[in-house]
């Protein structure tokens, strides 16, 4: 689904990723977590292609979509254009499917997305997303700015279209909640990946616990 | 008041043409947030085409449409020019429209020579009112009503608007940002082509005919900020009609200074109200 292999990309003389090695299998759901400046949304724009890779190589099959940060919704069309143009790759763009797995956005789908509140634009990006078809789908900072009771909605959304079938990379500076939701996961600082395995592996390691999880050590 | 009747059908006919050439002013500028100085040279570009096109032994109608299509390439092709390269900023791409503009001067004489040309519209009057402003008017209410359809009901509209909106968010869900933007381009040279055929048979154009069209038409344009079609028309046609008023009533020596006062006050108030809820 997603193989990246050594991956390094700077910017001018900065390097912003060096030596990335990163997998996400079928069906698969991993978290890539690390603080703010490590590299990941350069990580997501590499695999989309905005960004050229110095060196390394980026391999996908199957369809991918991202939900960016900070959403990156059309702000003045209607929530239903945001929706349509998610499939824009696609021929058929018919909304019905989204809004049956997100039926909340059914009653605000002739407003302009500019004008929702942050948990229902994260919910019309997720939704746009959607409408790609996608088998992998690249979740940046799902969580950011909103509040728990709406992050822990979009994460029970999620899990149900894991379960059916659908893979995820899912970058999160809330490691909780990540390492939570995911069974693999990545650590990413300063653009290398210092540490990697299953989600419950990692949050037993001292090192993540203290940096990621705010636990004291010993 | 048939005199002021007849001002007013002339305004709002020559107001069409600057509402169309502001209106692809907006397209353009919305889509790629480049202010096309060569938009002026797309009417003149077609008007002239006309001219040559009627002189080949082409019937109106498809000698207008040939026209209209040879801007939209021009528009095409100026796009290119101005967007294409990677990396390209709007400001840069200001400035080669600029360059373009003057570019079309050399063509133009060339082709052309200087001296102004017209062609005949559609003929005779009603009410003193020639009937060429009520074609002008019919065919700019059906033109800018089909591109507000475009935007509003089509997939490739809200693509450009998307593309508007948010580029980095167009790109991500699949859109090719450059293709719409010469989209927009060839859109916008269409519009400025169709101002140049229609107002021709009214006013001669030559060469340079393009700065008081762009003038005007950007006079237009910003009313609406350069984004705004509805508010673009209306000020095409306020500018027109009070250019009809002040030639009838006054002297058509201040024509031109009507549309420079126009964008000067439009200009003053919005950074007055700018100020003002900056200090609020």
């Amino acid at each position: 689904m997603i193989k990246i292999d050594d991956l390094t990309v700077r910017y001018g003389v900065a390097t912003a990723l060096d030596g990335v090695t990163l997998t996400v299998g079928t069906s698969e759901m991993v978290a890539l977590i690390g603080p703010n400046g490590a590299g990941k949304s350069t990580l997501v724009n590499t695999l989309f292609g905005i960004l050229r890779p110095a060196s390394g190589t980026v391999t996908t099959s199957g369809r991918l979509a991202l939900v960016p940060e900070g959403r990156h919704l059309f702000a003045p069309l209607s929530v239903d254009d945001n929706l349509r143009l998610g499939a824009w790759r696609n021929s058929d763009r018919d909304t019905g499917l989204v809004y049956e797995l997100l039926p909340e956005l059914t009653p605000l789908r002739k407003r302009p997305a500019g004008r929702l509140s942050g948990g229902q634009q994260q919910m019309v990006a997720l939704g746009r997303a959607l409408m790609a078809g996608p088998d992998v789908l690249v979740i940046d900072e799902m969580s950011l700015g909103l509040a728990p009771l709406v992050v822990e909605h979009l994460a029970a959304n999620l899990r149900e279209r894991h379960a059916g079938g659908l893979a995820v990379l899912l970058i999160e500076q809330n490691a909780r909640l990540a390492l939570d939701l995911c069974t693999r996961a990545y650590v990413l600082e300063a653009g290398r990946i210092v540490a990697e395995g299953p989600s419950a592996e990692l949050a037993g390691s001292p090192e993540v616990a203290t940096a990621y999880l705010g636990l004291e050590e010993g | 008041m048939g005199e002021l009747l007849q001002y007013l059908v002339t305004g709002v006919g020559i107001g069409c043409a600057y509402a169309l050439t502001g209106s692809g002013l907006v397209v353009i500028y919305r889509v790629t947030r480049v202010v096309n100085f060569a938009q002026g040279s797309f009417a003149v570009l077609a008007a002239l085409t006309v001219t040559t096109l009627l002189a080949a032994g082409l019937p109106h109608g498809l000698a207008e449409a040939l026209a209209v299509l040879v801007a939209a390439l021009t528009g095409l092709i100026a796009g290119a020019v101005a967007t294409g390269k990677p990396g390209t900023t709007p400001q840069a791409g200001l400035i080669i429209t600029l360059g373009l503009g003057v570019f079309a001067y050399a063509v133009e004489i060339l082709l052309w020579g200087d001296q102004p040309r017209s062609f005949a519209g559609v003929p005779g009057s009603i009410d003193g009112i020639q009937k060429h402003y009520l074609l002008i008017i019919a065919v700019t209410a059906v033109v800018l009503g089909a591109t507000a359809l475009l935007f509003a009901r089509t997939d490739l509209g809200r693509a450009l608007t998307a593309t508007a909106a948010d580029p980095y968010a167009a790109r991500i869900v699949g859109i090719n940002v450059l293709r719409m933007g010469l989209f927009a381009f060839a859109l916008g040279g269409a519009l400025g082509g169709l101002a140049g055929v229609l107002i021709t048979p009214v006013q001669q154009v030559s060469f340079d005919s393009d700065v008081a069209l762009v003038v005007s038409g950007f006079s237009a344009a910003i009313l609406g900020n350069l984004t705004r079609p509805g508010l673009t028309l209306a000020g095409g046609l306020l500018l027109g009609v009070v250019q009809a008023l002040v030639g009838g009533y006054l002297s058509t020596a201040y024509q031109s200074e009507v549309a420079l006062i126009f964008m000067l006050v439009v200009l003053v108030a919005r950074a007055g109200r700018r100020e003002v809820l900056e200090a609020a």
